[in-house]
């Protein structure tokens, strides 16, 4: 199991640099987030973002997961309740998001 | 104030394309980051909320000197289509949905909908009239009730 120790954090606990993420530390960060353990549906999710991410350079709008990660809007509240928008970009490994939809 | 118990209160009195925004996207912005909303749409605010009108507000260009139009030529026939056609255009660039689809979109993120008894009657809807979305008709005591200690934005 993976600590967070060797990982770098910001003030808030999203991740410095992207590229550092593996799913270890997804869990380890679900774990923090009340989330653990994570199921496929969530990886559903984890993984559209990290692809997005990694096509588009920026962090993918809660819209456009819904849009196209196949999870809806109703699951996507379920499955990170309070607060997907933070909670998905920092499990993902991604800085906070700035977008507003 | 804790994030877990923290409450919007977003009161929408307007039924132009320009007005309804701000709400939704108000709404929508603490649904994703965890806050409890709850939504009020009172007088022209009804529009938001009525199934024949939700998608076909419209943004007019006379008293709205951020367009920079003059009035003269703002009041002319086809300048309101225009300009909310225009207006549309920019709104789904920045990937924002459609009136109907962002309602059931803040509503799937759990916001609550409630429509003013006085303006129901007053413009003789039933709830039929109204958005699937709409979770309850209610007067507007009722409405501050279930907001006590909210944060509550007039719009």
């Amino acid at each position: 199991m993976t600590t967070l120790q060797d990982v770098s954090l910001d003030t808030e606990g999203f991740m410095v640099d992207p590229n550092a993420w593996n799913p270890e530390i997804a869990e380890a960060l679900a774990e923090e987030e009340g989330l653990a353990p994570l199921n496929e549906r969530h990886w559903a999710v984890i993984d559209f973002v990290r692809k997005d991410w990694g096509e588009t350079g920026e962090s993918p709008t809660l819209r456009r997961i819904t849009k196209q990660s196949g999870v809806n809007t109703k699951e996507l509240y379920a499955l990170f309740p309070k607060g997907p928008a933070k909670k998905v970009a920092r499990v993902a490994g991604l800085g906070k998001p700035k977008g507003c939809i | 104030m804790d994030e877990d118990t923290r409450t919007l209160a977003i009161i929408n009195s307007k039924g132009t394309l320009d007005m309804a925004y701000p709400g939704l996207v108000l709404a929508n912005a603490a649904r994703m980051m965890g806050i409890e909303v709850k939504m009020f749409f009172t007088f022209w605010g009804m529009d938001i909320i009525n199934k024949k009108k939700s998608d076909h507000l419209k943004v007019s260009p006379v008293s709205t000197p951020s367009m920079g139009m003059p009035t003269m030529v703002a009041g002319l026939p086809g300048v309101t289509d225009m300009a909310t056609t225009m207006m549309k255009r920019e709104i789904e660039k920045l990937d924002m949905p459609p009136v109907h689809e962002f309602l059931e979109m803040i509503h799937d993120a759990g916001a609550e909908l409630y429509a003013c008894k006085m303006s129901v009657d007053m413009m003789k809807l039933t709830e039929a009239d109204l958005v699937d979305e709409v979770d309850e008709i209610v007067g507007a005591m009722e409405f501050l009730e279930m907001t006590e200690g909210a944060q509550i934005l007039f719009i």
